[in-house]
């Protein structure tokens, strides 16, 4: 029940944020779409704590993104350094890494943030392995149970 | 204040320019499938943020700043799952990362 209501109070957020007009139809057209995207959630069986997985991470993800954004410009500095070297400058490598997070949330929020620093892509998760493929082998080793890994499980932690 | 605000636009949206070509470059100039996406997270990640942050100082709407961080928001959540997806299916379907450079460089040292 409470999962249905943070999701009908975010999708209505979400309405009312992207449309701009805000006369009688519209809202009442607009209520009417909620509902019924909270009904197909519904019938999907959908609606569970993960369908707001941010919810109970909120407080602390504000400090977590900060920390990505620098690593993120960071890596993109020196993958552009690299495009402008050329090839005889990378050395690609593959490595399989462990993460140590307990939850599927966890998890997700750690391949997406190694994808999502250039550099490194996450190619496959099976249980708490991570296969990584880098532009440089180092990247690699900076990954393992490195400073990224410890800071989600700091996240998790309720 | 309304200068400095153009300014600091024009800033962003240069050098996110400058990354979405070196992307490009860098798309072209890399030899195998997986070095190639490294290459296109740049765009992906630094270049659409400058861009979209150039547009957002260059509008004072508030309605139209929240969509336009809602863009950035969505952007930075798909693109890493579209080449996690593409990186999953490269491997799946059997293409070998190259990984032989680093193998002779080991050897020469």
């Amino acid at each position: 029940m409470r999962d249905t209501i943070s999701l009908s109070i975010t999708l209505a957020l979400f309405w009312l944020a992207n449309s701009g007009h805000y006369n009688g139809l519209l809202l009442f057209l607009g209520a009417l779409s909620v509902l019924f995207v909270v009904y197909i959630a519904y019938r999907m069986d959908v609606i569970d704590h993960e369908s707001q997985p941010l919810l109970h991470l909120t407080a602390k993800l504000p400090a977590y993104c900060a920390w990505l954004i620098k690593e993120i410009i960071l890596s993109n500095i020196k993958v552009v350094k690299h495009v402008w070297l050329g090839k005889q400058s990378i050395k690609p490598a593959l490595k399989t890494i462990k993460s140590n997070q307990v939850t599927d949330m966890g998890k997700v929020i750690f391949a997406n943030s190694i994808t999502l620093t250039p550099g490194t892509v996450a190619i496959d998760l099976k249980g708490d392995d991570v296969l990584v493929h880098a532009l440089m082998e180092e990247d690699i080793a900076a990954l393992d149970s490195g400073e990224m890994d410890r800071r989600i499980c700091h996240l998790e932690k309720p | 204040m309304d200068l400095f605000m153009n300014i600091a636009s024009g800033i962003c949206l240069l050098v996110g320019s400058f990354l979405i070509l070196t992307g490009g470059i860098g798309l072209l100039r890399f030899p195998d499938f997986y070095t190639r996406m490294h290459a296109a997270g740049i765009t992906d990640t630094l270049a659409t943020s400058l861009v979209l942050t150039g547009l957002i100082l260059q509008n004072p709407d508030a309605l139209v700043i929240l969509k336009l961080v809602m863009i950035l928001l969505l952007t930075l959540l798909i693109s890493p799952t579209a080449s996690h997806a593409l990186a999953k299916a490269a491997i799946r379907s059997g293409l070998e990362p190259m990984v032989k450079e680093q193998k002779d460089n080991q050897e020469s040292k």
